[in-house]
């Protein structure tokens, strides 16, 4: 197994435990984080599948930067957003979620 | 003389710069944020349509940024469908814009932020529909996601942020899958330019994986039933400018990838066009009849767009016999929509404005107060509903002609169904229009701008019914 295919199944495995936690969890820094976590999974099949002809292919690491930058202004977006959630209603949940107790097991679930 | 000037301009690269540099103008001079943002929106609607008549003239254009070519560089195409959708970007732009700053002129400052916020999203949008390569047609659906939520979240209330907040994670999903497609074609064909992408392309798993990662991720950010859940709140709680430009053309910008796609690779089998065809029928009976069950107006819209929307979906199982007439059927559905449903949202704009409220039980003979605003409200349900002569009546009718011609009757009732339901949900908010409310309601001037422009919208959604024996030649050779 060459390390190109380990970063590329390691991706995958970030993104469906990043899935997981974005439907799962009610905490919406959690959800910003789940949907960070995912992109970390992209980016690492990018740069897998980039370099598993053994010659490392600068394009897809081209993209990455790119994807990051989008992924930076996409968290600073979410988290101003989960601040104004917090002090307009108090809890920083979406509305279905607000019955749960955002910080004990049942929250973080 | 002004032909040679007007020919050798290259306007492509102008309908992304312009409203860039306008939404940043904007945003560091907020003071005269609403000057700056009309000169931008005007001046990025004639770019928009310069290269629309460049490609009437000369056909389909491409450009290398840069002087740079693909696969190094990043190239623009545009073609006959890239120039309807600026076009029709640029007359709901111009439109919302000129409704916006009387719109906002009374509102609290932070509303100020709207300009930058649309001109930005209005680059991405002439950018997604120039993009020639499948990485830049990723960015540019970053652009628009964050500069779209940024807008749903002005209006600063609980459920207005309860609903960006979801569109955002929804968005950002929907952008994760469709990025993940783009890196596995990438590694199956060593290339994200589009046209290269379709030559080599051949079919199988290498193809069939990324292909449902992107039309996945795609299809979330559209909104077809059963991934509208979204939708509604953030289209319904946003300001009224804003849910004309949400529902009008942000969701057929991702549906136009969509469409790009299938284009480019074609895929075969039947299974996914009459899944696709099947979730637009939910589509359509599901929207409607929420609509017809919602107490407030912009709700009532909202779920219309849902329904409107399944409508685009019904032309990927007809496309087998005679493509052109499915595609394009397709295809003047979602101009007119954009259309319509602008005209929709900001007449329903008008009324909130008026009466303070948009419950529709409550709406206090409308009719009398504001008369304008109630005729561009029904002209666009016409187009909505399909009735002839209006775009909607054209659209409706190919994709009919295209269920009969294969038999497929089944098709043909969604439709007529879909169509019946349309008429009934905007029929039920012009009859509370016509009547008096039991309750008494303030009551404000509306500016006569606001007024004219639903209309004069309204009035082009009909108007595209006449302009569709020149409209349609144009997708000639874009189609499969």
């Amino acid at each position: 197994m060459s390390s190109a295919l380990l970063f590329a199944g390691a991706g995958i495995g970030l993104l469906l435990i990043g899935a997981w936690a974005l439907v799962l969890r009610a905490h919406l820094i959690r959800k910003v984080l789940a949907i960070n976590v995912m992109g970390s999974g992209v980016f690492l099949v990018l740069v897998g599948a980039g370099a598993m002809g053994g010659v490392v292919d600068p394009v897809p690491q081209a993209m990455v930067i790119t994807g990051i930058v989008v992924a930076i202004s996409a968290t600073a977006l979410a988290l101003a957003l989960v601040l104004r959630i917090a002090n307009a209603t108090g809890k920083p949940a979406l509305p279905e979620d607000r019955e749960r107790d955002l910080m004990d097991e049942e929250g973080a679930r | 003389m002004i032909h040679d000037w007007l020919a050798g301009m290259s306007w492509m690269v102008w309908a992304i710069v312009l409203p860039l540099l306008g939404a940043v103008c904007a945003f560091l001079f907020p003071r005269r944020a609403a000057v700056i943002g009309l000169s931008g929106a005007f001046l990025t609607a004639g770019a928009a349509l310069a290269v629309l008549l460049q490609i009437i003239m000369g056909g389909p254009r491409s450009y290398a940024l840069g002087g740079w070519g693909a696969p190094l560089g990043i190239d623009l195409v545009a073609d006959g469908l890239s120039a309807l959708m600026l076009a029709m970007t640029a007359i709901v732009g111009a439109a919302v814009s000129v409704y916006a700053r009387v719109y906002l002129a009374s509102s609290p400052d932070k509303v100020k932020r709207f300009w930058p916020l649309w001109l930005f999203l209005w680059a991405a949008l002439n950018g997604l529909f120039q993009a020639g390569d499948a990485f830049n047609l990723y960015v540019t659906l970053e652009l628009l996601g964050l500069s779209a939520v940024a807008l749903v979240a002005l209006t600063g209330s609980g459920p207005a942020l309860w609903g960006a907040m979801r569109y955002l994670l929804v968005s950002l999903l929907g952008s994760l899958a469709y990025l993940l497609g783009v890196a596995l074609l990438y590694h199956a064909y060593g290339t994200v330019d589009l046209a290269l992408l379709g030559e080599r392309a051949d079919g199988g798993l290498m193809l069939a994986v990324p292909l449902g990662a992107m039309i996945a991720g795609l299809l979330l950010k559209t909104g077809l039933f059963p991934f509208h859940v979204w939708l509604p709140p953030a289209h319904g709680s946003a300001r009224a400018p804003v849910s004309a430009l949400l529902s009008g053309l942000v969701v057929k910008a991702s549906f136009y990838l969509l469409l790009r796609l299938w284009f480019t690779f074609v895929p075969e089998g039947q299974g996914v066009p009459l899944l696709l065809g099947s979730l637009g029928a939910a589509a359509v009976f599901w929207g409607s009849v929420q609509a017809l069950r919602q107490k407030r107006l912009k709700l009532l819209v909202a779920y219309s767009t849902v329904a409107q929307l399944g409508y685009l979906f019904i032309a990927f199982p007809l496309a087998g016999l005679d493509p052109a007439l499915a595609w394009g059927g397709s295809i003047y559905l979602a101009l007119s929509h954009a259309l319509a449903k602008g005209a929709m949202f900001l007449a329903a704009g008008s009324i909130m404005t008026q009466g303070g409220h948009d419950e529709i039980a409550e709406l206090d003979r409308v009719v009398d107060r504001m008369p304008l605003t109630l005729a561009a409200f029904a002209l666009s349900g016409i187009s909505l509903a399909g009735l002839p002569p209006s775009g909607g009546f054209v659209g409706k009718w190919m994709l009919l002609q295209a269920a009969l011609a294969q038999g497929q009757w089944f098709w043909a009732v969604v439709m007529i169904v879909g169509g019946l339901l349309t008429a009934t949900y905007v029929f039920r908010v012009l009859g509370f229009a016509f009547t008096k409310s039991p309750h008494e309601h303030e009551r404000h001037d509306v500016p006569p701008t606001m007024e004219w422009t639903a209309l004069l919208l309204a009035l082009g959604a009909v108007a595209l019914g006449f302009v569709a024996p020149w409209a349609l030649p144009l997708l000639d050779g874009v189609l499969p």
